[in-house]
This record gives structure tokens, sequence and C-alpha cells, in this order.
């Protein structure tokens, strides 16, 4: 048992009665009232209480870590990890010593108990069963922003919730508060939002007021809803908001009122509006949609037909480094590619298209 | 489960955020960021320092969540009032009462501003930005220090401050002539001008515009990216190609040419984040000793 937690807890119930997670303490006129679920002591002296609490070690460090000063969402979210709105704490802490994981994006948070105190081993979900001496070791948690800033290939991710995380570390003995701000380097307000949700207090922006709220470079994008439907929105949604592309659940629709058709996706911690680079990519494909369809008459073959259709999905589905050398069966191989290139497309690197026949 | 006898909520007396641009293309936007947080941090002079942007996250739309404290001093890592400091994130930090008379500004002379984030409650103390400090000055001047080894240099010297010009931000000319005009005050170099990338006059001739044979210049930009590293490096004559680098100093025609980088990775920038915080009331006058006292031990004669 902990002198300071000790100390803490009767500095508190004498202060105020306290009822947390099933222990109970209350300073009555015929000395302290101890209770935890199945047992009760009355009119104890000091002495007394402090020989009850040491008999109930559990209950005592978990009031400790969970009274500590921290913002309420941080607070939220460490009980959450172990379960603590639904688990009594005996039962909490026999799972605790055998460990408890949570996922959180790509993160798995793994929770233990030793002698009261919790650590948390913080790595990416891929790698639950590596054993820490393979992964580089981290103890301080503003060295997550140097793992979260690139992707596996070395490419910068300038969205931190994109399912593209490196992998190879590990956070082996994180304390409580180190652990919220660990995860808050790999996702940024993402332990606040999720609070804000739970308590059905998240303040969601939809598509529309986002885009009007626009100035600047970005002000064009409100021009993009011309009062004809939200297919751009679902389309925009369905490149970027996708789960393969962002972990973040939807939580916003095209306006208060019409709800989006794509998936919002299934993550744990919920995206409020569309984020700085759908604004940005939404300027681009205002001024391209704001161009007319016209008609092109075009020569292919069904394999050539179907090869374009093949080489969109794969750059769409980011599967090229998956296509293998040799492999002139998949229409995205590079070979493929080059042979079309050579065969229709002129010097310039463009199709060999006419208008159409107006009919 | 009951959790209503905790301990009352705490809330830390002053947090710190920097906000800044970054970038959804350049991972270097955002380095001089955290490493000025990282230094302030160091100093224990705030419960908090957090960093928010425009391009990154946190978001500034989501930033201030992020902090406990309920007295907030927000300081923009900006090197120009104006459409950002002014406008955008005032805007997106929520802070509703925000008026821009609050900072009394010409255009280089913003203070700060008191003011209420709708979303969090929060007191914002709305600092105007490190660019327009008049401490900038020291800090370009710094930066001369640096680059040339020297903590006198001055005499035999021309001193060059370099901004994107008005074509695209109509008051970045404004901080980079009150910072030249400053700096000549001073008396230190026998030249100090200041060119603009886009208007005259151009950083393409800082070799002709110099009379003296060493120019120092200085960009008044936040991070390296792609107009410090490549563009103004080009325009001067530094290299022909930046990929193949350019040596400092560098010889263009027969100027020496003592070529800086983004005035905003200079260390001591640190210290006008957190004297624009005390300029608005934050108690960081400790950190400032410290900070100031280390910095003159890095910087001694060679």
């Amino acid at each position: 048992m902990h002198e300071s937690s000790l100390e803490a807890l009767l500095e508190a119930a004498r202060s105020q009665p306290i009822a947390f997670d099933g222990l109970e303490i209350e300073s009555a006129e015929d000395g302290f009232l101890f209770a935890v679920p199945g047992h009760a002591r009355s009119g104890l002296d000091q002495e007394q209480l402090v020989e009850q609490v040491s008999r109930h070690p559990k209950y005592l460090s978990n009031w400790y870590v969970f009274t500590r000063p921290r913002a309420e969402p941080r607070t939220a979210f460490l009980r959450w990890i172990e379960g603590a709105e639904a688990l009594e704490v005996p039962e909490r802490y026999t799972r605790l010593r055998d460990g408890m994981s949570t996922r959180w994006g790509e993160l798995l948070i793994g929770a233990t108990v030793h002698d009261g105190q919790r650590r948390y081993d913080l790595r990416h979900v891929e790698e639950e069963a590596t054993p820490r001496d393979r992964l580089d070791t981290y103890e301080d948690p503003l060295e997550a922003r140097a793992l979260a800033k690139q992707d596996p290939s070395g490419r910068y991710r300038p969205l931190k919730s994109a399912p593209t995380l490196q992998a190879g570390w590990v956070f082996p003995e994180l304390a409580p508060d180190e652990l919220t701000a660990t995860v808050e380097q790999f996702y940024p307000a993402s332990i606040e939002n999720w609070y804000l949700e739970r308590e059905d207090a998240l303040d969601v922006s939809h598509w529309r007021e986002t885009m009007e709220r626009q100035t600047g470079i970005y002000g064009v994008v409100e021009t993009w809803d011309r009062g004809d439907g939200y297919d751009h929105v679902n389309w925009v949604t369905e490149a970027m908001c996708d789960d393969s592309q962002c972990l973040k659940r939807r939580r916003w629709e095209y306006d208060e009122e019409t709800t989006l058709d794509t998936d919002p996706g299934d993550g744990a911690f919920p995206c409020r509006e569309p984020c700085s680079l759908m604004v940005s990519a939404a300027r681009r494909w205002t001024r391209l949609e704001g161009e007319q369809p016209e008609r092109y008459q075009l020569t292919l073959t069904p394999s050539e037909k179907a090869q374009l259709e093949r080489l969109i999905e794969a750059v769409a589905d980011d599967e090229l480094d998956e296509i293998r050398e040799a492999d002139l069966r998949d229409g995205a191989n590079r070979y493929r590619a080059r042979y079309l290139r050579a065969k229709r497309l002129d010097a310039e690197g463009q199709l060999d298209v006419e208008p159409a026949d107006p009919s | 489960m009951a959790t209503e006898s905790k301990e009352a909520s705490h809330a830390p007396s002053q947090a710190l955020v920097i906000v800044a641009h970054g970038s959804h293309l350049n991972p270097d936007s955002s380095v001089p960021t955290f490493t000025h947080a990282d230094s302030i941090r160091g100093t224990d002079a705030f419960d908090e320092v957090v960093t928010g942007f425009w391009k990154e996250e946190p978001h500034f739309r989501e930033v201030l969540r992020t902090v406990d404290s309920d007295r907030v001093y927000v300081v923009p890592l900006f090197m120009s009032e104006g459409y950002f400091t002014e406008e955008v994130i005032p805007r997106e930090l929520r802070l509703d009462d925000w008026d821009v008379d609050a900072w009394d500004s010409d255009g280089t002379s913003a203070s700060f501003a008191s003011v209420t984030a709708s979303d969090t409650g929060q007191e914002v103390l709305y600092c105007g930005p490190v660019g327009t400090h008049d401490s900038m000055s020291r800090v370009i001047m710094r930066r001369a220090e640096t680059v040339t080894g020297d903590p006198t240099v001055g005499d035999g010297f021309g001193l060059a401050v370099v901004g994107h010009g008005t074509k695209r931000n109509e008051n970045s000319a404004k901080a980079i002539n009150y910072h030249a005009a400053r700096i000549e005050a001073s008396d230190r170099f026998d030249e100090v001008r200041s060119v603009f990338m886009d208007e005259d006059p151009e950083v393409d001739d800082v070799s002709t515009l110099f009379g003296c044979s060493d120019v120092v210049v200085v960009p008044l930009f936040v991070a390296d990216g792609f107009h410090t590293q490549e563009d103004i490096p080009e325009d001067m004559g530094l290299t022909e190609d930046h990929r193949d680098g350019y040596d400092v100093p560098a010889m263009v025609e027969d100027t020496r040419i003592w070529y800086t980088g983004a005035v905003g990775t200079e260390p001591m920038l640190a210290e006008v984040v957190l004297e624009r915080a005390a300029d608005a009331g934050a108690d960081v006058s400790a950190a400032l000793e410290a900070r100031r006292t280390a910095a003159s031990e890095t910087l001694s004669p060679r």
C-alpha cells in the first residue's frame, strides 16, 4: 500500500464523504463508516479506518488513480480502457493483473496494474504479439510526434487519422497521464471529441456550414453547392472518409437535414467536421467540377477499357506496390501501362480522341 | 458506477498555445513551432504548452479543447499581421467577441486582447504575432551573428530582410520595413534594406543593391520550405538549382552573401513567444531570464 494514496484518501474523507466505485467512507459523530460491496464497518477511529482501508488496497488504488488532478475527458478515457463503468473493482483488478487491451485508431493500449500502479503498453495494433525487445522503445510522449509524422515508406502523413501509422515501436511503461499525452500526439483531440460525443455534447459542423465559413482562397468552395443535390459530397466522403483512408468516424452530414449516403466508418473516435485536408481538396474539386462535360470518341479494345478501369482502381486503392513486376495479367502492371501508353498515347502523353459527333 | 466524490477538478493556472500555419505537403513547416514549444515547455513557465495549426492537427478549431487551463495565452507564430492573425485564427478558435480594434495596431503594433472562446468558455489572451514584436529585430540580428559566427557582426556588413511582398500578403511588407528601419536606426550595420520576392526592391538584386562586400540575408519566414530553400537561393543566384544546395557564405558577383534561411528556426524566437505572452500578463520572467542566460552561454565569441 502507498502512503501517499492513503494520506490523500484520509484527507479527502475528513473533508467530505467518499463514494467511489463501491468504496464508501463517511465521517459520523461516532467515528468513520467504511464500506465496500459485501463488507461494512462503522464507528471506526482513524487507526481502525486505516486498517480497513489497508485490507482493501484495490479500492484505495482505484480511488487514487482516478481522482488525481486531470481533465475530465482524460479520466473518462482511462476508466473506459479498463471498463470501469461496468466492472466492479475486484474483477477489474483481476483482469488488469493479466492485462487488458483496447484499440484506439491503429493504437493498441495494454493496461496492467502492479502493486496498485497502473502502467500502459502502447504500440501499433499489428504488433500485439511482438516481444518488446524486438521493438524500438520510447518513454517521452512527445517522441510520438516523430513516429506519427511519416508512413512506413517515409512519406509525410498530412492526416494523423489516416491508417498509415508506422510500426516497430513501443511505449512500454506509460503512467496514466503519460498515456493520454502520448495518445494525443498520435490522434490530436481524439480523447476530447470522444468524450464530448459520450456526453452528447459534440459540436458537429456539417459540410455546408463548414464550407460557408471558409474565406480567402477557400471561399470558392461554397459555390460548389449549387442547390442541385449532394452527390458531390457523397463522392468526396467516399474518396476521403472511408475507413481505408481515415479512421475517424464521420459524424457530420451534408447539412442538419440531409444525411449523406456513404458509410460513416467504424472508428473509435468521431470526426466533427470536414478537415483542413478536405477543405483544400474541395477547393481543387470546385475548380475541376466547374468544367462542362464533353463527349469524346475514343477507340479501345475491350481489354484496354478494362485496363483503364483497373488503373483507376489500383491507384484509388493504393495497390501499386503490391502488383508483382511480372504479373502481366494485372492491367495496372507497369509493363502493361507502358505498353498502353506506347500504343494509345501520343508524344505529349495524350489520348487520341476526337469530339464525338453531335447526335 | 458512482464517481460522485471526486476531488475538486484541477485547473492549471496558465497555458500557452502556439498557433501556426503548418502544411499538408511540407513536413518541415511545423518543425520550428514544435521546437519553440518544446523549449518553452522546458522552462516550466506554463502548466501546459500546446501547438495548434491551420493545416495540421490539432486544428485551430480543436486545439483549445485539448488545454485544461481556464486561462490561455495564444501566440501566433506568424510573421505579419493580417488575414490569418486578424480573421482566420480568431474565427477558428471561436473567439466570437474578438474585434481587431482591440489590438489597436497600425499593422506592426498589435498587443493583445482578452476574449472568450465560445466553445470551451476559456479566457483567451490573444496576442499579436511574433513577427511584429519589437524583439523580432533582435532575432534578425541574432541570425546575422549565428550565420557569421561573429557576435559583434555589423561593421562592413549589409543586412537584407526578405519578405513575400504585397502581392501575397498586404501586411508582409510592413513587418519587413518595420524591422529593417529599427535595425538601421541601431547603426550596427553599414546598410540595411528590405527586399521582396515579388515587388521592388527584389531579392534577385541583392548583390547589386548593396555597396558592402558582405551582406547577410535574413528571410522573415516561420519555416524553411519552398520559398526559403528553393525560390530565394535561386533568385539571389546562390545556386542554379536548389537541389544542388548552396554555400554559406557564397559569392554572387562581387558580393559575399551570408544566407541564413528562415528566421523562424532561430532558437531565440522562443523568447519572442514568451515576451508576447508576458505583454498579455503571463508571469514568465524567470523563464525569460533562464533562456537568455542559456543563450548567452552558447553564443560566446569564437
